[in-house]
């Protein structure tokens, strides 16, 4: 047993033992639970993938004479602008009204990291203390007051397999799922995904301090969609998309190698966002959930030909399976590729595992995520129905 | 045996005739149609050549008697490293593994192997993969 101060005492005193969760599933493997628990203080996570719930809170400052912006856009992408005078939201999904998928809020997101000047217009119909009626600038992220990531849902702890039965090529949220079962897409990081490394959420909550496009960032809430009672397995790890985070972090320290726009082939625009949560070994149950490997990690596979909420399911596939390309659904080998970067989750554990040794320490959670919210549907109520 | 790729333009006159037929009756070359694309103005087909090299050069000749344009396909694609961001997208699309992922999972690309389908031009989320020609 570690408490959160010995853990970070050892952190602070760089006597701390860090590894990613790659490294801590071969130490499992080779020596067992008990030695991790016993060795190891912290293991870093990572995850790299389009997370469309993702957007951005800015604060332009006041023009003079000032006025209250009520349609906002930047490089012609709507704002939400529904806020005090100078706020806005850049949804990352929000598309350019001048050349649509070309571009968009997620886009808008990148280029501020990247440093570019970006126009940002704005019209309103004008109030006694807010005389002007339209603005049209320039803006940086250095130039304006708050810029901060919040996303409403990342780091999916688990997501589908994607896969097509119909006779026509789609093109989804899931790349591009060709016809007959001609291909299987997937979207985790497995072993080394923050939320697959605590599956209950012991150590994960509100306040966590973590790793967020590159810049250090907070759990803020439970993600939109949070689903923890979703199918498990024996070793706790849900084996469809369960738990979800609400993240936030200051895009001023941000950079474009952990936070890229994203365009998916006529479904719209999305951001990559890359996510890395240390994780404290406290204790043997801790210890035994950071080790759990690929090869327990378990995706459903569902028909994304079907147009139903609800869609059909062809088994679960784990993701040593996956990664390694081909799995077999209805007794057809079927290629597999991922969505998001392993090669760019690994850089991320890899990055906060140095910063852990560095003297980041851990936060415990000031209130644990919820582990008893379920998954609720929107039904369509016709208006003789409704209350 | 040699192997070359061209880039075979025709206009609407010439659309009837046999091409891939003389070339392989007459030139003795396995010809592997890569992309082919005709409308009522136009044809256009994409060809991969094998066999000897004076067979090859023959038949390239023969074509050009035919005023049939033929350039060389020399570069497929190209990747634009600082863009891409090692996701995979663009394999889940590619029909012979010409995009693959390397051993550190780092997005390769394997000209030889890449038939130009540009499938995964538009499967890529940060347009990092540009046709060359």
């Amino acid at each position: 047993m570690k408490t959160y101060a010995e853990v970070n005492e050892k952190i602070r005193s760089g006597k701390a033992v860090v590894l990613t969760a790659e490294e801590v599933v071969a130490l499992g493997k080779e020596k067992g639970v008990k030695h991790v628990a016993d060795t190891v203080d912290v293991v870093t996570t990572g995850t790299f993938g389009p997370m469309c719930s993702s957007g951005a809170f800015l604060n332009f400052g006041h023009s003079d004479p000032p006025i209250k912006m009520q349609k906002i856009w930047i490089n012609d992408v709507p704002v939400f602008g529904g806020l005090a005078a100078v706020d806005g939201y850049v949804g990352a999904t929000e598309i350019s009204e001048k050349v649509g998928f070309e571009y968009g809020g997620g886009h808008v997101i990148e280029d501020l990291i990247a440093g570019k000047t970006v126009t940002l217009r704005a019209t309103s119909y004008g109030t006694d203390c807010y005389p002007r009626k339209d603005i049209e600038t320039e803006i940086s992220l250095a130039s304006i007051n708050q810029a901060f990531l919040f996303n409403p849902r990342n780091a999916y702890q688990n997501y589908n397999i994607a896969v097509n039965t119909s006779k026509r090529t789609l093109n989804t949220y899931m790349g591009i799922l060709l016809p007959d079962i001609g291909n299987a897409t997937y979207s985790t990081a497995g072993e080394l995904s923050p939320l697959l490394n605590d599956p209950n959420y012991r150590t994960i909550g509100v306040g966590t301090r973590i790793f967020l496009g590159g810049a250090p960032g907070y759990v803020a809430w439970e993600g939109t969609q949070h689903n923890p009672q979703q199918v498990r397995g024996d070793n706790g790890v849900p084996m469809a998309p369960s738990g979800t985070l609400s993240l936030i972090g200051d895009m001023k320290h941000m950079s474009t190698r952990f936070i890229r726009g994203a365009y998916y082939y006529k479904y719209g625009i999305s951001l990559f966002v890359g996510v890395g949560i240390p994780i404290p070994i406290l204790d043997e149950d801790m210890a035994r959930y950071v080790c759990i490997g690929n090869e327990d990690i378990y995706a459903t596979a569902f028909d994304y030909s079907v147009e139903n909420r609800a869609k059909p399911n062809f088994g679960r596939f784990n993701y040593k399976e996956l990664r390694g390309g081909s799995i077999t659904v209805n007794g057809k080998p079927v290629p597999t590729a991922p969505l998001s970067s392993l090669k760019r989750a690994r850089e991320i554990a890899d990055t906060l595992k140095k910063w852990v040794a560095g003297g980041f320490t851990l936060t415990e959670p000031v209130r644990p995520l919820p582990a008893d919210h379920g998954f609720k549907p929107l039904n369509i109520i016709e208006p003789e129905h409704r209350a | 045996m040699a192997e070359r790729r061209v880039v075979l333009s025709f206009l609407r006159w010439q659309l009837d005739k046999p091409i891939t037929y003389k070339l392989v009756k007459d030139y003795d070359l396995v010809v592997n149609i890569l992309q082919a694309k005709v409308t009522t103005e136009e044809g256009k087909l994409v060809l991969g050549l094998e066999g000897l090299e004076q067979n090859i050069e023959a038949g390239v000749d023969w074509l050009k008697e035919q005023q049939v344009i033929v350039e060389p396909l020399a570069t497929g694609l190209s990747v634009v490293k600082d863009e891409c961001v090692d996701c995979g997208a663009c394999t889940a699309v590619c029909p012979t593994g010409a995009v693959h992922f390397t051993d550190d999972w780092t997005l390769g690309y394997d000209e030889e192997k890449c038939i130009l389908c540009l499938s995964c031009v538009p499967a890529c989320p940060v347009r990092a993969i540009h046709e060359k020609f």
